[in-house]
């Protein structure tokens, strides 16, 4: 198998399993979420549980990933450049904090139960490219 | 908190780590799903979509294999229209504007010691409880 092939392979199958634990893990339901965030309710911490294992295992694997001078299938590692946490950061991290503490959905969650049979995610889903169009937009036409 | 559940949340949590490790460790991207989508919807570039597509297919499907097979339980918020809609635009304008979600700079910028992911999960998880606190709370909907 070419790599090309195999990187589209791994790329599918990174996803299934980023979604299986997302689903496992209980995320997939926005009531849980609300549930983490509402935290002068009915409190469930199981949201900084999973966020804790999962950067827990990148925290170190991520370390040895990248002593490596490539990744095995690319000809180099493709990471953000900026690394300061400028306005732009801040106020969109603002916004998308509000979005969630409002439905309880993020990006992840949103395509974990895009195909259960439910109306709501595809609502979302449909939302959310609406919105990061508004903001190419918004930001190209400065 | 009789709804927490941690060990279902840690295996779940170790799984989207390990996801995300096997994406860097082949594929030399970071597993980052707002960005890999948005990629693929507003900022298309040629020989850069067709991986980004596979992800979220692999995703979709993660989710159903998972549903299915293990246990199903998601269930939909059941929200009004108008506020999916509101949310899911917040959520997409923000995440692009803010270049993240919680998989990019949660569980990938944490794993890379980024402070600049730091600050982005602190400031959408304070930003996620303070609304939550305003509307179940405040306003005394949902």
């Amino acid at each position: 198998m070419a790599h090309v092939h195999k990187f589209k392979f791994f790329a599918f199958l990174a996803g299934f399993l980023l979604s299986f634990g997302i689903s496992y893990s209980g995320m997939i339901n926005p009531e849980k979420i609300l549930a983490f965030l509402d935290v002068a309710g009915n409190w469930d911490p199981t949201l900084l549980v999973v966020l804790g294992g999962a950067a827990g295992v990148t925290l170190v694997t991520f370390r040895f990933v990248m002593r490596m001078p490539k990744p095995l299938l690319h000809h180099q590692f493709v990471l953000p450049t900026l690394t300061k946490a400028d306005r732009p950061l801040i106020m969109g991290q603002v916004l998308f904090g509000i979005g969630w503490g409002l439905i309880g959905y993020c990006p992840g969650p949103v395509f974990s139960s895009l195909a259960l049979g439910y109306t709501e995610p595809v609502i979302v889903m449909l939302s959310m490219i609406a919105g990061a169009f508004m903001y190419k937009w918004s930001h190209s036409s400065k | 908190m009789e709804n927490f559940t941690p060990f279902t949340g840690l295996i779940g949590g170790i799984i989207i780590g390990l996801a995300a490790t096997l994406l860097l460790w082949f594929n030399g991207r970071i597993a980052g799903i707002s960005g890999i989508f948005n990629g693929m919807v507003t900022a298309r570039r040629k020989g850069d979509t067709l991986w980004r597509f596979l992800f979220i297919l692999g995703m979709v499907a993660g989710g159903v294999a998972q549903q299915n097979l293990i246990e199903h339980s998601y269930q939909p918020l059941n929200a009004p229209l108008w506020l999916l809609v509101l949310g899911g635009v917040i959520v997409g304008f923000g995440t692009s504007m803010g270049s993240g979600c919680a998989s990019g700079h949660g569980v990938c910028g944490l794993g890379r010691l980024s402070v600049r992911s730091l600050v982005a999960v602190l400031t959408f998880l304070s930003m996620g409880i303070l609304t939550t606190y305003v509307v179940r709370h405040v306003l005394g909907v949902l």
